[in-house]
């Protein structure tokens, strides 16, 4: 970290959450600070209080949320600030860009006079003034055409040009400190590369110092100078960011270190050192160290006080009473599990795909067909093959067709043209004509793990389903196999009367894996299953695909736009782009020397774990 | 499949039977009349004429027909509390009579309505396409005549009876609880445990009873309630018309209209049909509107 004066200083932070169970701890004890053009990173998994510090550093967090401690805006407190004081402070000295830039942005305002809207108010600029300082950001932020995004609503721009229009607007004023909570996250990797460029050049421009709130860890050491590891409403470890990453103090930094799939070193196992366990109760008092129950190396100590932050390495700090003994992430060996040996079978193939078009928008689904709107050919001609026990990634980026392509595939949608094959025969192209024994070889797991299960029935009713369905039995009968299926995706017997509202989202995702398997299918269909998960969650559900493929012998289309997951888990990998196959082949081949000119964009772009200065 | 799954060791504890969850939107709906102030005093008002409705028959202190030669049109006493009316019945055994045939008459076409809506919604929010199409601008057709002309249409083509008012009003009814679940099916079907259910090769009537019904009784419950306040007027306008029970029935809605002519000499005898007439709406329309303001999420 730099000698100069900070620009934020935070120390002691506590925010506490009033809910009717009681005063919840979302934040405790959180300590850092910020120099003028540093980006400090602070990264965690979902519920550990990263983006509660980024609101409260703002002051802008209001009851219920308690806040405490002391949040320093150069050299003066800014929790005791009123609230006019704030609000000029907000947007022309503090600014915060947020994840989705769809709910940011005003739907029915044009991008420019949302940027004016906040010149006009804190600079006192005029309309023609606000219009050419307006273009000018626009440009800064490297949106194409300036002016004429300038003009266009929201909905008319795309993911990555909406984000940009709101980094535009919070740096309207040149403001000191920018608070980024999830920037990036939902957009494509091309488009995360180029919003991190600029991060990096509006630093380097403006001096400004950067919160960067992330759960990626690549991203985090690809654009900060420092970082915070948070859990459970704690800074576990702080510290420069490559060493942080090279040498870790905290247990919980060394584990995220350890189960993220790496596209840059790929490791021989099969199976990720997951992070084992949950989360503490926020609620709960603390009366140990909060990681204890989830690490590996806890000793009696570790359960009976909570460990303070120490110290440690020069300009490093850590909350464990054992930093020194922390190994580094690349030194330990995983226990090599290897689950059973799995033989690919490529001579014949389990599904195949031949000249697949998918177009939307076709006639005949209207009564009165709209006119003049042509068709939106989202998948054309693709051709594939999946040979027993393989498993075949499709990559693509938003809008690709990959998600088509996997609803095509196991009869959700009808192609308008092509044939897709089970073992040899060709299916009917109306998937309502596919029969029950087809359906049963071919199952698929979604994305979003909130609607995979219906929220109005129990996980046996949905694990059950597919056993009544293509089984029969008697309902004892059924309940003994759905729980065995539980068992089998780690979850156990105790869960088959809960409802999807009293599972995490890991765990709704483990229900729905086991209800595809439960008819014992011989090909998954994988739509991006882990992309909604947090990178421990992520392993251990990674995990569960390999093992299950190892002892049930399926073959997984996998579909993801993560190419770090996809290396890890794919035997061959197929590249789309714009509803074509751009590349296909072995994942080791198309990694090491891609050939198309847009795999070899999608591969450069992926952030990696090696920080920049190591490379 | 048998020989990859080992038996559990345990016989596993049989779990809550699936009937009782399925009332699982009631058990919310009777805890958010609780927990509102204006649906429990709506629930109270609709109590009494349930018990009225009920009861009514054996509490009311003669029989609706029983004639009082000696006493005709005569004001509100002790002996008949709300007066009585040309033919000397006493008004308030008549009002007490009345409630069965028109609370029955506005629960049974409510329900049909809602039945019939109900399933529309449901297939044309999820088969979309031509189906949607057709159904959904049959019903628009349905909702361009103003209720009360579409079930005059109905009655006096089909004929007077109260059979024929519960079909009228079912039928003014089904194109607007249509709209109601249409719009819950379409957010629903989008949902991945929809798409899991295709892909699985479930049948059409399984998705759409199983799977999409189950998530949609909470709309259905605040629709149903409110709309029951309107059938009750509907059912009383229509007897008031003279479309719906024949005299001497004690029908509220009838009731007003043969109370009409007298209203110079007798303006007590509209008094008690309507006041029960009006608090049944208003009983209605608060426990509705209190169930949908508590289950609103924040």
């Amino acid at each position: 970290m730099t000698t100069a004066a900070p620009l934020l200083d935070v120390r002691d932070l506590e925010v506490v959450y009033r809910t009717a169970r009681g005063p919840v701890n979302a934040v405790r004890g959180v300590s850092f600070a910020v120099a003028p053009g540093e980006i400090f990173g602070l990264v965690g998994e979902s519920g550990s209080g990263k983006s509660t510090v980024g609101l409260a550093v703002m002051g802008a967090l209001r009851p219920p949320a308690a806040v405490r401690g002391d949040v320093r805006y150069r050299g003066e407190p800014l929790l005791t600030k009123s609230p006019a004081a704030l609000r000029a402070l907000w947007g022309r000295k503090l600014s915060i860009v947020f994840q989705n830039p769809g709910s940011t942005l005003n739907p029915v305002l044009r991008a420019g006079a949302q940027v004016m809207e906040v010149l006009q108010e804190h600079e006192g600029l005029d309309r023609a003034a606000a219009f050419a300082r307006t273009v000018e950001l626009f440009d800064a932020v490297q949106l194409p055409d300036p002016a004429g995004v300038a003009g266009k609503y929201p909905h008319q721009l795309s993911g990555g040009q909406q984000q940009r229009v709101s980094i535009a607007m919070a740096l309207a004023c040149d403001p000191d400190l920018l608070v980024m909570d999830e920037p990036t996250t939902g957009l494509d990797v091309t488009t995360e590369a180029r919003i991190l460029e600029l991060v990096r050049s509006l630093r380097a421009r403006t001096g400004a110092a950067i919160l960067y709130i992330s759960h990626n860890l690549a991203v985090i050491a690809q654009l900060c100078d420092a970082v915070g590891v948070m859990y459970a409403g704690e800074l576990v470890e702080t510290g420069p960011v490559a060493e942080v990453f090279a040498r870790p103090t905290h247990p919980y930094t060394l584990a995220l270190l350890r189960c993220l799939p790496r596209v840059d070193a790929p490791s021989a196992q099969r199976l990720l050192p997951a992070i084992e366990g949950a989360l503490p109760d926020p609620a709960a008092p603390v009366t140990q160290c909060q990681f204890a129950a989830r690490c590996p190396m806890a000793e009696d100590r570790c359960r009976r006080e909570p460990p303070p932050l120490v110290e440690g390495l020069p300009g490093r700090t850590s909350r464990c009473f054992f930093w020194e003994k922390v190994p580094a992430p690349d030194a330990v060996p995983a226990e090599r599990v290897r689950a059973a040996s799995r033989t690919v079978d490529t001579g014949t193939a389990v599904l195949e795909a031949h000249g697949l078009t998918h177009e939307y928008g076709m006639p005949g689904r209207r009564l009165v067909p709209v006119l003049g709107a042509p068709p939106l050919r989202a998948l054309d001609n693709v051709s594939l093959a999946v040979g027993g026990r393989e498993t075949l990634a499709i990559i693509g980026e938003s809008g690709s067709g990959k998600t088509t392509l996997g609803r095509c595939l196991v009869g959700l949608l009808r192609p308008t043209a092509g044939d897709v094959m089970l073992r040899g025969h060709t299916l009917p192209r109306r998937p309502e004509r596919w029969t029950r024994s087809t359906r049963r070889h071919m199952q698929i797991v979604f994305q979003n793990p909130d609607l995979t299960l219906n929220p109005r029935r129990t996980v046996f009713e949905a694990v059950a389903r597919p056993l009544e369905l293509f089984g029969g039995g008697t309902r004892e009968d059924r309940r003994r196999r759905a729980a065995a299926m539980l068992e089998a995706v780690k979850l156990g017997a105790r869960y088959l009367d809960r409802l999807p509202h009293q599972l995490s989202g890991g765990e709704r995702q483990r229900v729905a894996i086991a209800r595809a398997f439960a008819a014992d299918p011989d090909i998954v269909v994988c739509d991006e299953p882990t992309s909604a998960l947090d990178v421990s969650v992520q392993a251990a559900i990674l995990n569960l695909l390999a093992v299950l493929q190892d002892s049930r012998g399926v073959s997984y289309v996998f579909i993801s736009h993560d190419l770090s997951v996809v290396r890890h888990l794919a035997d061959r990998v197929m590249v789309i782009y714009r509803g074509s196959v751009v590349e296909e082949g072995r994942t080791e081949d198309v990694f090491a020397s891609p050939r198309d000119a847009y795999t070899k964009a999608l591969l450069a772009a992926v952030p990696t774990l090696k920080t920049p200065a190591e490379t | 499949m048998a020989e990859l799954l080992p038996p559990a060791a345990n016989p596993l504890p049989v779990g809550p039977a699936a009937a009782a969850r399925r009332w699982m939107a009631l058990r919310r709906a009777a805890g958010a009349v609780r927990g509102s102030k204006a649906a429990t005093v709506g629930a109270a008002i609709l109590a009494v004429h349930l018990v009225l409705a009920v009861l009514g028959p054996a509490l009311a202190p003669y029989r609706y027909t029983e004639f009082h030669m000696t006493h005709l049109l005569e004001a509100p006493s002790r002996q008949f509390l709300a007066g009585t009316d040309q033919f000397g019945r006493d008004q308030l055994s008549r009002v007490m009579w009345g409630a069965r045939g028109t609370l029955t008459l506005a629960v049974v076409s409510t329900v049909l309505g809602e039945a019939l809506g109900v399933t529309v919604g449901l297939v044309g929010g999820y088969y979309r396409g031509v189906v949607d199409e057709v159904l959904m601008r049959t019903m628009d057709a349905l909702m361009a005549f103003p209720s009360i002309l579409l079930a005059m249409l109905i009655l006096t083509s089909l004929g007077h009876s109260p059979t024929y008012v519960v079909a009228g009003i079912a039928i003014v009814f089904m194109p607007r609880a249509a709209r109601v679940l249409r719009g819950v099916v379409l957010s629903l079907a989008a949902s991945e445990f929809v798409d899991a259910a295709r892909a699985r090769g479930e049948r059409g009537w399984y998705i759409l009873f199983r799977e999409l019904l189950p998530n949609a009784w909470t709309p259905i419950i605040v629709d149903t309630t409110i709309r029951f306040s309107y059938s009750i007027l509907l059912a009383t306008s229509l007897g008031f018309l003279g479309l719906g029970a024949a005299p001497p029935s004690p029908d509220w809605g009838l009731m007003i209209n043969e109370a009409l002519p007298f209203l110079n000499q007798a303006p007590w005898l509209a008094l008690p049909p309507a006041l029960a007439i009006s608090s049944a709406v208003v009983g209605a329309n608060l426990l509705g509107d209190g169930i949908q303001a508590s289950l609103r999420p924040e």
